[in-house]
């Protein structure tokens, strides 16, 4: 072979004295999560949640208008149909509209969120089959990705809150807290689904429904004050009872803070977390003979 | 610390191949359907499930090892596991069986531009890809104006990449790859894409990563890819390993192993049918090319089929015929003496006949060949899928591409435009 002149710079031979030692071989069971790994891809995993975010809405005429669009429209309609016909405003002092909308940014964003680090697995095929990283961040990064939405309807929201004359208080600076909260759950539902949904595909037509289900029995339309107060912890089992209610707590300062609910709702979501991340792990390995 | 770079010790992989069960009445198919929730949660969180029946071994107690600084070639017929061996060495699938210890970083090259997003500029896929290839960014950012240099699109660069050329898609994908720099590269026939200058391209580059020191798997049907690349090979076969060693003797042996499945030579086949007065012994495909017996030709590469006949007696204008069949039987063509009027004059005792073709225009794969002596009479003797030939995956058209099984048998020249 001819030594023609390379462009490569020849590997340095200090490098031969700290090499990293691969073993590849089959694992049996359950698997704790490569924490050191994951961060060694965090590029992969912003550059990834890069690309949805600059893919999400184009060759869309509106584009980033969608963001702000559905929630508004789902605010008007049930304005309509729960405030005023359903008469649910003469349950709070705070407009409906805003109560709504409060809870409609914490709602879509986990819907989003969730729906989207499902589908993540299957749509990310040509990647599960052809190159190795953490397959984690797959979910993780769609999760990510969905803040962007969430940050563009939460500019309507302060334009909503300054129209009705409704100021923060201290509350507020959980926010974060709560929004961190709406994120683990739907990655926690997500590495679950998403899992499934490699061998499944029945999952990608339960989740629109799901979804569906799942809006009825959290706080948006009405506030959970309706429902009766020895059922409430029971309503709690659902991760985002606690976030929306905790929404309105931190931004429009309604009555008391949800302690008791938020603690359900919080070590549910662990839960479910901790259930996914070993489910998934124990999964990853057949990713790519399945998908 | 020793050389060993990659090290491999009895790999195997098992694959479940999907089973499509057959019921008898639609009450068996509706029970199935109902039953379907109950049988899924039986088998929740046990993905895999032995049954014999729909059970492949990809590869089957693989052990050999790589010197750090080697370029091994790995080939093998379509099917032998060469895909599935990148696939774990690159921990995409996990093995069902054995171990292997890598020492190094290794970069898998199993396609270019994987990844790649049609909306995103040629600049916001480089970043991307490089990041699933397993760089990070201050890297990238470095490589960043030589990778563009050598993709030569440097005016297209915040294009959409789904407003370019395939030549520009392809040249942008292949220089990512070429940029990772790990301890170990392993590649799957990424050479077989682009024009013609743009291989020569590929090549050098992989030239490049070859003589500077680097441990190398290459995955190729190109043999003469292979032959300028490696200083070593490994033949698989049937998930098995056949033979590991230095280059020629590889190859040999892959190109002798042309004949497959059928270790009998055609003087002692039995299954022929015929009055004998002449029989063949011996048929070859030798291509125009390698000018070796090797029954593997690329699409349209001209060849020469040799018939060594034995004749009991002299016999005057015999003709001799071959047919070539899909391998899963469906004929294909024939040629045939007495289509093109070559009769033949055979005296007794050995005689060797030879039929040129200009080239097959066939995808890919296995065909069956099939011998035919006689006259206008009679037959002499005939046997049915008498050798196999494999058309072997060189680029015939620009792209690469071939049509897949589904889209037909013949690959032929064209040319779409649109008419002003």
């Amino acid at each position: 072979m001819s030594q023609s002149p390379t462009i490569l710079s020849p590997p340095a031979d200090k490098a031969a004295a700290t090499l990293t030692t691969t073993v590849i071989e089959a694992r049996l069971g359950w698997r704790p999560i490569d924490f050191g790994e994951l961060w060694h891809f965090r590029d992969l995993l912003f550059f990834l949640a890069l690309r949805d975010i600059k893919v999400r809405y184009k060759q869309t005429a509106l584009g980033a208008a969608w963001a702000i669009i559905q929630p508004v429209m789902s605010m008007i309609v049930f304005s309509i149909f729960f405030g005023k016909l359903a008469n649910l405003q003469s349950k709070s002092e705070i407009p409906y509209p805003l109560l709504t909308f409060c809870a409609l940014l914490p709602w879509q964003l986990f819907s989003s969120a969730f729906t989207q680090s499902s589908n993540s697995l299957i749509g990310s095929q040509n990647l599960i089959t052809k190159v190795y990283f953490p397959r984690l961040i797959i979910p993780l990064s769609s999760v990510i990705s969905s803040l962007v939405d969430f940050a563009v309807a939460f500019g309507v929201l302060v334009v909503l809150m300054l129209w009705y004359g409704v100021a923060p208080h201290m509350g507020i600076l959980l926010l974060p807290v709560f929004v961190l909260l709406a994120l683990v759950s739907a990655l926690a539902i997500g590495l679950w689904l998403s899992a499934l949904n490699v061998q499944y595909r029945d999952v990608r037509y339960t989740i629109p429904f799901i979804t569906q289900l799942w809006l009825f029995i959290t706080p948006v339309a009405y506030p959970s004050s309706i429902v009766p107060e020895k059922w409430r912890l029971l309503y709690a089992l659902n991760p985002m009872a606690g976030v929306v209610e905790g929404f309105r707590w931190a931004l429009l300062g309604t009555s008391t803070a949800p302690g008791p609910m938020l603690a359900v709702s919080t070590v549910v979501t662990v839960v479910l977390l901790i259930g996914g991340l070993f489910y998934f792990r124990r999964m990853e390995k057949s990713f790519a003979d399945l998908v | 610390m020793s050389d060993i770079a990659i090290q491999v010790e009895g790999l195997s992989k098992l694959y479940h191949i999907g089973k499509r069960q057959t019921y008898k009445t639609a009450r068996e198919s509706l029970t199935n359907v109902l039953t379907a929730p109950a049988r899924w949660l039986k088998n929740l969180g046990r993905p895999q499930q032995d049954d014999p029946a729909t059970d492949l071994w990809a590869l089957k107690d693989i052990s050999f090892e790589v010197k750090r600084g080697e370029v091994v070639g790995i080939i093998g017929r379509n099917g032998a596991g060469k895909s599935t061996l990148l696939k774990v060495l690159s921990r995409i699938t996990e093995p069902t069986a054995g171990r292997i210890r890598i020492h190094g970083r290794v970069g898998s090259l199993l396609e270019v531009g994987t990844g790649f997003h049609p909306e995103l500029t040629g600049r916001e896929n480089i970043f991307l890809n490089g990041a699933i290839l397993g760089m990070h960014r201050p890297e990238i950012a470095v490589k960043f104006d030589e990778i563009v240099a050598f993709s030569e699109i440097d005016k297209f660069i915040d294009t959409p990449v789904k407003y370019y050329s395939s030549g520009m898609y392809m040249r942008l994908a292949f220089a990512v790859a070429a940029h990772l720099e790990p301890e170990i590269l392993v590649v799957d026939e990424v050479l077989a894409v682009g024009d013609a200058e743009f291989q020569k391209k590929c090549l050098g580059k992989m030239k490049d990563v070859a003589v500077s020191g680097r441990t190398v798997l290459f995955v190729s049907h190109n043999m003469s890819a292979i032959q300028t690349l490696c200083n070593s090979a490994i033949l698989l076969h049937a998930g098995q390993l056949d033979t590991a060693g230095d280059l020629p003797s590889v190859i040999t042996k892959y190109l002798a192993r042309g004949n497959v499945g059928r270790d009998i030579s055609l003087a002692e086949r039995n299954d022929r049918t015929g009055s004998q007065r002449a029989r063949c012994v011996q048929a070859v495909i030798i291509s125009e090319k390698l000018q070796r017996a090797a029954n593997t030709v690329a699409t349209s590469e001209a060849f020469r089929i040799e018939m060594t006949i034995e004749a009991k007696q002299p016999i005057r204008d015999a003709f001799a015929a071959v047919g070539i069949d899909s391998s899963d039987g469906v004929r294909l063509l024939t040629l045939f003496g007495q289509f093109t009027h070559n009769p033949l004059q055979l005296h007794s005792g050995m005689n060797k006949v030879v039929c040129h073709v200009q080239g097959l225009p066939l995808r890919p794969g296995l065909y069956r060949i099939n011998t035919f002596v006689g006259d206008h009479h009679e037959s002499y003797d005939h046997i049915v899928n008498a050798i196999e030939m494999e058309i072997i995956d060189e680029p015939y058209y620009k792209s690469g591409r071939f049509p897949t099984r589904e889209q037909g048998p013949l690959v032929i020249e064209h040319h779409w435009a649109t008419i002003s």
